[in-house]
C-alpha cells in the first residue's frame, strides 16, 4: 500500500499548498472586506437590462 | 491616475456556450440510448445497428464522457470565461490561448468519442481516455490555467472575487489528479497498461474518481454559482463571509474522501475509515454553500416565480444540496453495504449530473445568451416548458433508480430459512427491467427539454445582435494602491517569456515530485504465493474485456459479505484478498454489479461451451439476461502482433515474467489457444484457435482459480 503513502503526500502537498494561499490572501487584505466585493460584481459598467428575465 | 478602457471578449463565451449546448444533447443522447439498452439489450439488433462500435460497454464511457468533459466541460469555460474577464475587470490574458483552448478542448473531445467506440480505453472510469489524449488533455489544462493566471495577474480589481478561488482550486486540483491517475506505460500507440497494480491502481483511481465529483462537477459550479445566481437575481450572495468559509473547508475536505468509493473491498480498513470521516465531515461545507446559494434569493422569492433562470437555478442548487447530503450517508458502511454495485449510486450521481451541472447549466445559459446577444429570451413560455420538462424527468430518472438500487441490494442479501440465497442473480436482474424503462423515458424527457432549449436559445441569438466585444473601463490596479507597493508577481507581469519558464519549471517540479516517489515504489501488498501471472492468452484475453468495457456491468470483488461469499465462491466462502490482485495493471473491481460478479468465475464457471454460447447469445443461456451480444469475438481474428511487448511491459511495472518468456509468449500463446479450442470441439464447436474469444475465454477461466490450488 505504498502508494497511498504517496497519494496522502501529494494531498498534504496541495494542502499546504492551498494553506498557503489562505495565508498570503488573509495577509495581503483580501479578505478583510467581507461584504462589499458581494455587491461589487452586481455593478458592472453597462447595467444588464435584463438581470432576470 | 488614469482611467484605462478595455475590452471583454464575449466570442471565446459564445463559442463555449454553444459548444456546451452541442454536446449536452450528443451526451444525453447516448445517455438515452446506453438506459434503453439496459432495457432492451437487443433495441440495436433490431434495427440492425448493433456493431462492436456500438456495444453497451463502448457507449456507456462515451456518455460519462460526454456529460462530464464536453457538456460539463464547455460549461465551465462558458461560465468562467464571462465571469472571470468581468470579475477581474481585464479582458482574457491571450486571444490565442483562448482561441487555441476552446479548439483544443473539442478535438479532444472528438477524439475522446472516436477512440472509445473503437475500444481504446484504459479502462478507468472518467479517466477511459488513452495516453496520447492524456497528454493533449495536459496541454489543453495548461493553455487554459496559463490564460486563467495570465488574466488574474492583470486584473484591475485586486480584490478575488469567492468564484476566482473556486475557479482557482478546479485547476490546480484537476490538474494533479489527472497527472498522477494517468501514469501509464505505452505499450503501442494508442494501448497503455497503468502503472499501479491491483489495490493501489484502485486507490489511485477512486482518489481521481471522486475528486473528478469535487473538482470537475462540484467546485467550478459553485464558482459559477456564487456568479450567476446573484447575477440573476441580482442581489449580492447572502453571506460573502461564509462563501470563503465554504471555499477554503470544501477543498481542504474533498482530497481525502476518494476510499469511500471502495467499502468493504480489499484495500485496508484504516484507509477505508479515513475515506468515511472525510466524507462525513464534508457535509458541513457542502450545505453550508447550498443554504448561502438559496438564501441569496432571501426576499427575491418572487423573481423565482416569473423568471426561468432562477427557476432552474433554485432546482440546481436544492439537488446540490440532496446530492451532498446523501453522499455523506452513502458514505456510512452500513449503508454502503447495501447501496454499493447497484442502481442507487446511479440514481446519486444523476441527482448531482441531472439536477445540479444540468440545471445550473441551463440557467446559466438562459441568462448569458440573451445578455450576449443583447435581446430577450425569444420564449419564456418555452423555457418553462423546458423547465417542467427537464424536473420531470429528473423524477422520473430518479426515484425508479433509488427503487431499484434498494430492491436490488436488498435481494441480494435475502436468504431463505434454511440458509440458502433466496434469490439467483438473473433474477434479481429481470426484476429490474420495468424501472430501466421509467428510467429511460426520464431520461427522454430530459433529454426533449434540452432540445427545446436549443431551439429557444438559437431563436433568442438569431433576434438579437452579439456583442464580440464588451466594452469597460477600470483604473490600473497600481494606481488603486496605496504607496504603490509592488506584488511579488508584478516582476513577471512584465515578462511573458519568463513567466511562461516559470509557470513550466512548476509543471516539471510537480510532475518530478509525482514521478520519483512512483518510480521507487516498493510493493507490499500481502502477497499469495499462489498467485501466478497471467498467461499471454489470458492478458490478451483480459485486454479484451477491458476493450468490451465488461468492466461497465461486471466487478470482479466479492466483499465479505455472507451473501457475497456463497453467491460468487460457494467452495470455499472466501472473499476478495488484495494479494490476488498484484498483477492487475489496471485493476478491474467495477463499481456496477449489472451482470453478476467475475472474480471467481473460473472456479465457478469454467465451461469453455458455455462463455461461448454466451456471448454469442447471452439470452440463450441465461433466460432474460440484459447482456449485450458479442457475434464480433467469434470471428475476429486475435491481434497477436503487441503480445511480446505486452509482456515485456508487465516485466517493467514489477510482473514476474522469466528472463526471455517474451520470446516464447506466442507460442505459449498458441499451444493454450489449440488446447480451448480442442475443448470447445469435445462439445461439438468448431471454431479456430486463434479468434479473440478463445483468449477471452481463456482470461475468464483463469479468473480466481490462482487461490485455489490448495484443493486441487
Amino acid at each position: 500500500m505504498n502508494v497511498i503513502i504517496i497519494l496522502i503526500g501529494i494531498s498534504i502537498v496541495l494542502a499546504v499548498l492551498f494553506l498557503t494561499a489562505f495565508v498570503l490572501a488573509i495577509k495581503s487584505g483580501q479578505f478583510d472586506d467581507n461584504h462589499s466585493p458581494s455587491i461589487r460584481i452586481l455593478l458592472d459598467e453597462k447595467q444588464n437590462k435584463n438581470t432576470s428575465n | 491616475m488614469s482611467l484605462e478602457v478595455f475590452k471583454y471578449d464575449n466570442r471565446i463565451v459564445r463559442n463555449f456556450a454553444f459548444a456546451t449546448m452541442l454536446w449536452a444533447i450528443v451526451g444525453m443522447l447516448a445517455g438515452v440510448v446506453v438506459a434503453f439498452l439496459m432495457a432492451f439489450p437487443q433495441l440495436l439488433e433490431s434495427i440492425g445497428l448493433h456493431t462492436e462500435f456500438t456495444s453497451f460497454g463502448r457507449l456507456r464511457p462515451v456518455h460519462t464522457n460526454a456529460i462530464i468533459f464536453a457538456f460539463v466541460g464547455n460549461g465551465i469555460f462558458t461560465g468562467v470565461y464571462y465571469s472571470l474577464q468581468r470579475l477581474c475587470k481585464a479582458r482574457m490574458f491571450s486571444d490565442k490561448l483562448s482561441y487555441i483552448h476552446f479548439w483544443g478542448w473539442q478535438s479532444i473531445i472528438v477524439l475522446a468519442a472516436v477512440t472509445l467506440m473503437m475500444g481504446y480505453t484504459t479502462s478507468k472510469e472518467y479517466a477511459e481516455l488513452e495516453w496520447p489524449i492524456d497528454i493533449l488533455i495536459t496541454i489543453i489544462w495548461v493553455v487554459f490555467g496559463w490564460n486563467m493566471f495570465g488574466t488574474i495577474i492583470k486584473r484591475r480589481e485586486s480584490h478575488m472575487y469567492v468564484a476566482i478561488w473556486f475557479y482557482i482550486g478546479t485547476f490546480v486540483t484537476v490538474a494533479v489528479l489527472h497527472l498522477v491517475n494517468s501514469f501509464e506505460l505505452p505499450i503501442s500507440f494508442m494501448k497503455s497498461y497503468s502503472w499501479y497494480a491491483g489495490v493501489q491502481d484502485a486507490l489511485v483511481q477512486w482518489w481521481y474518481g471522486h475528486n473528478a465529483v469535487a473538482f470537475f462537477l462540484t467546485t467550478p459550479y459553485l464558482g459559477i454559482m456564487y456568479y450567476f445566481i446573484p447575477k440573476a437575481a441580482n442581489r449580492p450572495v447572502y453571506s460573502y463571509r461564509l462563501s470563503i468559509i465554504h471555499f477554503w473547508a470544501l477543498i481542504f475536505i474533498y482530497i481525502w474522501a476518494g476510499p469511500h468509493h471502495l467499502l468493504y473491498t480489499a484495500l485496508p480498513d484504516w484507509a477505508q475509515s479515513l475515506g468515511v470521516v472525510f466524507s462525513v465531515m464534508l457535509i458541513a461545507p457542502s450545505w453550508g454553500g447550498m443554504i448561502n446559494g438559496l438564501l441569496t434569493l432571501r426576499g427575491a422569492w418572487d423573481k423565482v416565480k416569473t423568471s426561468p433562470v432562477l427557476k432552474f437555478m433554485v432546482v440546481a442548487v436544492t439537488c446540490y444540496g440532496m446530492a451532498t447530503f446523501e453522499g455523506p450517508m452513502l458514505s456510512l458502511k452500513n449503508v454502503n453495504a447495501i447501496a454499493h454495485y447497484t442502481d442507487w449510486i446511479v440514481a446519486h450521481v444523476h441527482v448531482g449530473g441531472l439536477g445540479w451541472n444540468g440545471f445550473l447549466t441551463f440557467g446559466m445559459l438562459y441568462w448569458l445568451i440573451p445578455v450576449l446577444f443583447r435581446t430577450e429570451l425569444h420564449s419564456k413560455k418555452l423555457a418553462n416548458t423546458h423547465f417542467w420538462l427537464g424536473t420531470l424527468g429528473i423524477l422520473l430518472y430518479a426515484i425508479p433508480m433509488y427503487w431499484a438500487g434498494f430492491t436490488q441490494g436488498e435481494m441480494w442479501k435475502e436468504f431463505t430459512a434454511t440458509g440458502q440465497l433466496k434469490y439467483g442473480f438473473l433474477e434479481t436482474v429481470t426484476n429490474l427491467v420495468p424501472f430501466y424503462i421509467l428510467r429511460g423515458i426520464g431520461g427522454l424527457f430530459y433529454l426533449s427539454g434540452a432540445i427545446v432549449m436549443v431551439y429557444n436559445l438559437i431563436k433568442t441569438a438569431k433576434q438579437g445582435s452579439f456583442e464580440e466585444e464588451t466594452e469597460a473601463q477600470a483604473l490600473a490596479l497600481k494606481d488603486q494602491e496605496e504607496h504603490g507597493a509592488k506584488h511579488w508577481h508584478s516582476w513577471f507581469e512584465k515578462r511573458p517569456t519568463q513567466m511562461l519558464i516559470g509557470s513550466l519549471v512548476v509543471v516539471l517540479i510537480g510532475g518530478l515530485v509525482e514521478m520519483v516517489p512512483t518510480f521507487l515504489v516498493e510493493e507490499n501488498v500481502p502477497t499469495i504465493a499462489s498467485v501466478k501471472p497471467y498467461s499471454p492468452l489470458q492478458l490478451e484475453g483480459r485486454d479484451l474485456y477491458i476493450k468490451e468495457g465488461c468492466n461497465s456491468c461486471h466487478s470482479q470483488m466479492i466483499r465479505p459479505f455472507r451473501s457475497e461469499v456463497l453467491r460468487y465462491d460457494p467452495q470455499d466462502l472466501e472473499y476478495s484478498k488484495a494479494g490476488e490482485f498484484v498483477y492487475d495493471h489496471p485493476f478491474l473491481w467495477g463499481s456496477k454489479r449489472t451482470g453478476p460478479d467475475l472474480a471467481r468465475e473460473g472456479v465457478t464457471n469454467p465451461d469453455a461451451k458455455w462463455h461461448y454460447v454466451h456471448m454469442l447469445d447471452p439470452r440463450s443461456t441465461s433466460e432474460g439476461s440484459i447482456m449485450p451480444a458479442y457475434p464480433w469475438l467469434l470471428e475476429k481474428q486475435l491481434d497477436t502482433s503487441k503480445t511480446r511487448d505486452k509482456i515485456t511491459a508487465m516485466r517493467t511495472l514489477g510482473v514476474p515474467y522469466p528472463e526471455g518468456f517474451e520470446e516464447i509468449a506466442l507460442d505459449s500463446l498458441q499451444r493454450e489457444a489449440q488446447g480451448i479450442a480442442n475443448e470447445l470441439k469435445k462439445s461439438q464447436i468448431n471454431t479456430y484457435a486463434d479468434r479473440e474469444i478463445i483468449a477471452l475465454i481463456a482470461y475468464l477461466k483463469k479468473l480466481g482459480t490462482d487461490i485455489k490450488v490448495k484443493d486441487k
